[in-house]
């Protein structure tokens, strides 16, 4: 089981890895579409790899709310169980 | 002047092939006669019948920033890259309308590929079978379609007169040139970056051109084995690569004091209506290509001096296009110093017409044609002034030069560009 940190730092990876983003700009408060520069294709890139590190499933139907890397933090750690 | 007839110039060229990452160098190693052929030394290569083929000599991903280039098909890696250079080369400093010299609703962009995004399309298919549906990327769609180098250059560049992608294998290239040739001629739009661009040196692509007994097989011998018009010659060998032109009217160039390389005369389009993939064999549709070319445009044939030829190295294809030329020109052919950059290129099928308008322009512009490389024994069918050896000097005043393409399908398109100052 992932902590909090432990994801944000993850997330950051992943985002960098698409995005070109630095890791440092990958922040709880920012949005991957308007700040991080991930389109809602690329979003699907950033879901199936968090799926796969941190080993939950995330549904497509919950995609469209995860809208800032808060979001998608607060749901890996629900999903963690 | 009539807003439907106007003239279109060339302010601005690129390209990334087999011979270098750019314009500049790919024109240095084609008068140096080099080779771009290699061994393959992929791993999947190594049990091919066809082990060879002109790869890029820049990889994109040296170029391009990575979270770029991994949305991007190679062949639209290559047109953008090729694009960029040529947007640069023609002066502009930003994208349309950043930069006020173009306006955005009056640029326009036809780049054309052959095949698409096949390796994206074989790729993820094998990522499929083997990683499951989860795993294939979301970009698929957007990387294989055909039009994808074509609208990731439009909206590089922010080309929203239209974005268009003429397919026909391997006239494709000069095709796109052509369309935006049109465009600017009649008045739709005023600046058109336009192109081709290929990337299939894939296993499957190799298998199924060497399948068709299209393709040499001269593994041994990579650098001799692209040989358009010798006897010896067996098949094409396979490229990848970009080339793309900045077309503009004459009246904007002028306006906003471009340098202008020369002049777009015109294009000759015909189609073969014989076989899917043979030449007819007397080279009537190449003949009636070049016939159209004259009766559209003020060309003359005592003007023209070179001719890129099409001339891939395949036995029946190279003599048909020299008996086209031939029939329509008659003892005019004499003095046209004909060039096959195949030989050092390699095929690079839709991109072809592409990197072959850059080489002519840059052969008008410099007045010197490249030469044809591992021409030993010229085919006694050939009967035309093959250049090789070294580059042969093209003589002052006003001249022309001819750049063909020809592609599986019948399709015939043959473009003709004239210096715009002597």
């Amino acid at each position: 089981m992932a902590t909090k940190e432990e994801i944000v730092a993850g997330l950051a990876d992943i985002v960098n890895e698409i995005a070109g983003i630095p890791t440092e700009d990958v922040q709880l408060d920012k949005s991957f579409t308007d700040d991080l520069d991930v389109d809602s294709l690329s979003m699907v890139e950033v879901v199936v790899a968090a799926e796969e590190q941190f080993g939950v499933k995330i549904p497509d139907d919950d995609v469209k709310n995860l809208k800032t890397v808060g979001d998608a933090v607060d749901y890996i750690l629900k999903a963690q169980g | 002047m009539s807003p439907t007839n106007r003239t279109v110039v060339v302010t601005g060229i690129g390209a990334t092939t087999p011979l270098g990452g750019d314009s500049a160098s790919t024109w240095e190693a084609l008068l140096a006669g080099r080779s771009g052929v290699r061994t393959l030394e992929q791993e999947w290569a190594a049990e091919l019948p066809v082990r060879i083929a002109a790869q890029i000599a820049v990889e994109p991903g040296e170029v391009l920033p990575r979270p770029l280039a991994r949305k991007l098909d190679r062949s639209a890696q290559f047109a953008l890259i090729a694009a960029r250079e040529a947007w640069a080369d023609a002066g502009f400093t930003a994208k349309a309308g950043e930069d006020p010299a173009v306006d955005p609703d009056r640029l326009g962009a036809v780049v054309a590929s052959g095949i698409g995004g096949v390796t994206t399309l074989l790729d993820q298919y094998d990522v499929l079978k083997n990683q499951g549906v989860r795993k294939v990327s979301p970009h698929t769609v957007p990387m294989l379609m055909p039009n994808s180098p074509a609208a990731n250059v439009g909206i590089d560049v922010n080309a929203r007169a239209g974005v268009h992608t003429p397919v026909s294998a391997c006239a494709s290239g000069a095709e796109a040139i052509g369309y935006a040739v049109e465009m600017i001629r009649t008045g739709r739009a005023d600046v058109v970056v336009a192109g081709g661009t290929e990337a299939a040196i894939h296993p499957l692509p190799i298998v199924a051109f060497g399948n068709m007994m299209a393709m040499s097989k001269n593994n041994d011998d990579p650098q001799g084995a692209s040989r358009p018009y010798d006897a010896d010659r067996n098949g094409f060998v396979l490229g990848e690569g970009a080339g793309v032109v900045v077309l503009e009217s004459a009246e904007h160039a002028a306006a906003r004091g471009a340098r202008v390389y020369v002049e777009v005369v015109g294009q000759g389009i015909s189609a073969d209506a014989h076989h899917i993939t043979q030449p007819e064999p007397t080279g009537r549709g190449i003949a009636a290509a070049l016939q159209n070319l004259l009766d559209g445009t003020d060309l003359k044939p005592a003007e023209i001096v070179h001719v890129n030829a099409h001339a891939t190295s395949t036995p029946q294809g190279d003599v048909a296009e020299i008996k086209a030329l031939r029939n329509i020109f008659g003892d005019d052919v004499d003095h046209m110093a004909v060039s096959a950059t195949k030989s050092m290129t390699g095929h690079l099928l839709g991109g072809a017409g592409g990197i072959e308008t850059v080489a002519t322009v840059l052969a008008l512009y410099n007045r010197l044609a490249p030469p044809t490389i591992n021409l030993d024994h010229q085919d006694p069918e050939v009967v035309a002034d093959i250049v090789h050896g070294e580059p042969r000097p093209l003589p002052a005043g006003t001249i022309a030069a001819l750049n063909n393409s020809f592609g599986f399908g019948g399709h015939n398109v043959v473009l003709a560009l004239r210096t715009t100052s002597v």
